[in-house]
């Protein structure tokens, strides 16, 4: 490369980087720029991918109808691709470069544990769409998905009902990482506050994308053989549950027998499943497609003409799940905060949040602690129908606070506030 | 049970009497849509009434009304108009005539698991009195075991002829004699089941040997105790050697799966010496010629979409190896005797074609059912051997057995052994050993594309399929000796059975880390794996 090329090249960098930082600074002025944190590639591609494209749906539905203060929102995707520490470097990125007022992203526990420490830094604001394991309470992250009171705890109350066939035995099998972990944790401890014994739990965790189920199939066959009403419960997560349901299926354990109950399978997970040998099996959300009301009715039809519009693949069975429609709530709950406070600022959008309501599309009002930034949800469980979706079997009446800090685990009582 | 009313040609009235006597369950003559009323109820409990009223109607009409409801095609309307989809349109539920003009406002009658084992067990009931043998067989292995049903198993019973049904029946009878208040029968009854292996049964045994705390009032209820103890610890045994059996059976099943991803690994990389790191990805793209051949039988062919497979086993063979032997002309060609840069080519080989897939076919997971005849499995008392398992088991033998006649048995086979014992050699006897260096490389990820259509059946199909078997295959092909089938062989079920083996007691991660650690050891022993390759120029 000779001198005249290399001043060529500089010239052409140094031009092409004035009239980014123009653009940048017209953006600046009639945009507010949103960061969607989703990874669109490695494994958790299969779930986030469809968070990023309701976060897009959503921006465009506030932008048609005339933005925020005025000023339209400007998406910022990036990818960080299923790799733990790249989310914090994106994450750093969207704060300091890109200047975004919010970032909406993470499914993985692991993932968000990997940010956190940016958003506090830099003062930045994530919300969270995803149920997760509790203990964990940052100023700078809002949770609209559920606390394990949310799901966990109401999940196994009910198996444990007359309704949900008296279970007395219980099998909690899980992926091997910090969510299934704690929320088994959780469990056995409100187990065993039930006066279930410990020789009546069975707790076993396989790697992720694990699928060879038979072995650990026979074992649950095994364990519910000792004369009490035996259920699973699974907080396996991304696509081992493929083959964890189509093992059941062929080794012929019926819901009826022995129900299984997931915290982590929605309509999206089942949708390369056949269904038929699953009918009856459960899972617990705070919403569920299947739910009827004219907010959901609008919702499904947003997203379906959305996926139409943009040419998601396979879009002629696309599904909406708990985490999309936590998205979609979060997206226009910080709406109406930033609206309350007159501006993007965090420390005011933070003020603004406490208390924010929106009629979401599980049917019921949700609103924003005041205190503990979490949702309260209502609690739905559903059966797997055969055509992969849920009938809600048992809700609450009303939605329920979120309690991050589980009273379950020792020494979290002092914990529930800032 | 009008049919068999009708068939007794006799003074109807008279029967009828009979009937009502004999049948303790009082039964109605006819399905009352009244019955059905607190079916369109919320409330679990009103459901379950209307289901037993239903049953209790005893005829076909309720038969078909409750299959309905489990199928859950049974639609009600706002004005409590119980309605059944058809695939032909919606018809009455209780005349079974078509209703037209169709409500514009209907809703599916919704049950859960307790409403479902429920009416489970009352169609089991229902059907128990079918002329079909195989409906009533399924009907006593179905039906509720409790002591209200008892007066219907002994009808059953008295006109029962084929011995299984008579079997299952007896089964039945028994196990709801376990809760009866006479000692004697309750005895008799372990004395029925203490050669039985339902899992259920021992549950209801364990729970009868277990009361002895409480009411050790009669020496005939001890003796009842003692008898439901011992008739547990035979079933126990009986369990446990089924176990062991089972665990055997998972472990070939493991062992056919590593097998098959290895051998095509063993061909390129034991034979021809290339690390090739898109060996995965030969496997993916063998399950997504599959999915295509799936979705190609699907919209051409809906009628005989059940035998896809057959013609997805060559399709993934042919275009595997067609991508194979590209990459070969392409790139490794290039690279033979660089194994690091190879390594590097097709670690960027691999990754390229994971980004292509999921360009086309989408990030997420497409899915590839199990055809029919490979749903579900052999039933072995209480052990389930599933086909898919078995189909993949003799898929795998299948394929050992083709790639050894290929490589003892044809010309093809021995120019290859002759380029991986001495290349120089090979090409002076006249060999053209770049011809046989593609034809092997498209024969191992041939091999690799089948068994990416066999996983199809039992994992998941997504772009990222071949990086969660990679490292088993080299696994195997590094522990069985480099250059040797044999070895693959002996390695895949080595490692099959004996991580199935330890997986109960130790749990799927340590298990995964044990081995890991085993295999280290032992090439740390023995770096040439299982079985080495005799000869002079082995590293010519």
């Amino acid at each position: 490369m000779n001198r005249r090329h290399v001043l060529k090249a500089a010239a052409v960098a140094v031009a092409g980087a004035w009239s980014l930082s123009v653009s940048g600074i017209a953006a600046a002025a009639d945009t507010i720029k949103v960061g969607i944190l989703h990874s669109l590639s490695g494994t958790m591609a299969i779930s986030e991918t469809a968070l990023k494209n309701t976060a897009l749906m959503t921006i465009e539905e506030i932008n048609a109808k005339g933005g925020v203060l005025g000023k339209k929102l400007e998406p910022v995707v990036v990818d960080p691709a299923s790799n733990w520490p790249l989310f914090a470097e994106k994450a750093r990125q969207l704060l300091t470069q890109d200047k975004v007022a919010v970032v909406f992203g993470c499914w993985t526990s692991v993932s968000r544990k990997s940010v956190l420490p940016v958003f506090e830094e830099l003062n930045g604001l994530l919300f969270y769409p995803v149920q997760y394991e509790g203990e964990e309470l940052s100023q700078n992250v809002f949770y609209t998905g559920a606390a394990p009171n949310q799901q966990a705890i109401p999940a196994v109350e009910y198996l444990m009902s007359k309704e949900g066939g008296s279970v007395k035995r219980w099998v909690l099998l899980g992926t091997d990482y910090v969510y299934p972990r704690t929320t088994n944790k959780i469990l056995r401890a409100f187990l065993k506050s039930k006066g279930v014994a410990e020789a009546d739990i069975m707790e076993d965790y396989t790697p992720f994308g694990f699928s060879d189920y038979q072995t650990i199939i026979a074992k649950i066959k095994r364990f519910a053989s000792e004369g009490k009403k035996t259920a699973v419960v699974s907080t396996i997560n991304g696509d081992s549950n493929v083959p964890f349901y189509k093992e059941l299926g062929n080794q012929g354990i019926k819901a009826t027998d022995v129900p299984v109950v997931a915290f982590s399978v929605g309509e999206e997970e089942l949708r390369g499943v056949d269904t038929k040998p699953l009918v009856g099996h459960l899972a617990a959300w705070n919403y569920f497609m299947s739910v009827k009301n004219p907010q959901n009715t609008a919702f499904i039809k947003e997203y379906k003409a959305w996926a139409k519009a943009n040419n998601v693949p396979n879009l002629d069975t696309v599904v909406t799940n708990d985490p999309m429609e936590a998205t979609y709530v979060g997206i226009h709950m910080w709406k109406q905060a930033v609206e309350k406070a007159k501006s993007t600022d965090v420390d005011k959008v933070r003020k603004a949040m406490a208390g924010q309501t929106f009629k979401a599309p599980s049917g019921f009002v949700l609103k924003m602690d005041e205190t503990n930034h979490h949702l309260h949800k209502p609690v739905m469980i559903g059966e797997i129908q055969d055509d992969g979706q849920f009938d809600v079997v048992w809700k609450t009446k009303t939605t329920i606070r979120a309690q991050p800090w589980s009273p379950y685990i020792p020494g979290n009582e002092k914990k529930q506030k800032f | 049970m009008r049919t068999i009313l009708r068939g007794l040609h006799a003074h109807a009235a008279a029967f009828g009497v009979l009937i009502c006597l004999l049948s303790v369950v009082p039964r109605a003559l006819a399905l009352e849509p009244a019955a059905m009323a607190d079916l369109a109820s919320d409330e679990t409990s009103d459901k379950a009434r209307a289901i037993d009223t239903i049953a209790a109607a005893g005829d076909e009409e309720a038969l078909t009304v409750l299959e309905a409801l489990l199928g859950g095609d049974l639609q009600v309307t706002p004005d409590k108009h119980f309605l059944i989809k058809r695939s032909s349109g919606l018809v009455d539920a209780i005349s079974g005539s078509p209703v037209s003009p169709e409500p514009d406002e209907y809703d599916k009658v919704r049950i859960n698991n307790r409403l479902r084992a429920q009416t489970e067990s009352a169609i089991a009931g229902l059907r128990l009195l079918s002329r079909d043998p195989a409906v009533r067989l399924e009907a006593a292995k179905a039906i509720d075991p409790s002591r209200d049903n008892l007066p219907l198993l002994g009808k059953a019973l008295s006109r029962e002829s084929v011995p299984e049904i008579r079997n299952a029946l007896r089964k039945a009878e028994a196990v709801a004699n376990l809760h009866s208040p006479d000692p004697a029968s309750q005895l008799a009854a372990i004395e029925t089941l203490a050669g039985s292996t339902d899992p259920r049964v021992k549950a209801d045994l364990m729970a009868l040997s277990r009361s002895t705390a409480k009411d050790q009032e009669s020496p005939a209820m001890a003796k009842v105790h003692e008898a439901a103890a011992d008739a547990v610890k035979a079933i126990e045994r009986r369990l446990a050697m089924y176990a062991y059996l089972g665990r055997f059976f998972t472990g070939a099943s493991l062992a056919s799966v590593l097998l098959l991803v290895a051998l095509g690994l063993a061909i390129t990389y034991g034979l021809l010496g290339v690390i090739n790191m898109a060996h995965g990805e030969m496997l993916m793209i063998g399950a997504y010629a599959t999915y295509m051949t799936q979705q190609i039988f699907r919209d051409h062919f809906p009628h005989s979409v059940d035998w896809y497979l057959v013609f997805a086993v060559p399709t993934s063979f042919v275009i595997a190896a067609a991508v194979g032997m590209l990459l070969e002309r392409t790139v490794i060609r290039w690279l033979y005797g660089r194994p690091l840069e190879t390594l590097l080519a097709t670690w960027g080989i691999s990754l390229f074609l994971i980004q292509l897939v999921r360009q086309i076919f989408g990030a997420q997971n497409v899915e590839v059912a199990n055809p029919s005849w490979m749903s579900g499995g052999i039933e072995f008392s209480n052990l389930v051997f599933p086909y898919n398992r078995i189909v993949i088991i003799a898929f795998s033998g299948a394929v050992l057995l083709l790639v050894w006649l290929l490589l003892s048995r044809t010309r093809l086979g021995l120019f290859i052994r002759g380029v991986t014992q001495n290349r120089t050699m090979a090409a002076c006897m006249g060999v053209r050993t770049g011809r046989v260096d593609l034809l092997a490389f498209g024969l191992g990820s041939g091999i690799g594309g089948l068994a990416g259509c066999a996983l199809s059946q039992i994992g998941n199909v997504g772009p990222d399929l071949g990086q969660s078997y990679i490292i088993d295959s080299f696994m195997v092909v590094v522990l069985g000796g480099v250059g040797q089938l044999l070895g693959t062989v002996y390695a895949a079920l080595g490692l099959g059975v004996v991580s199935k083996f330890l997986e109960p007691y130790i749990g799927a991660v340590p298990t995964k880390i044990l081995i890991l650690v085993l295999i280290i050891a032992f090439i740390q022993k023995r770096p040439q794996g299982l079985f080495a390759l005799k000869g002079r120029a082995v590293e010519a």
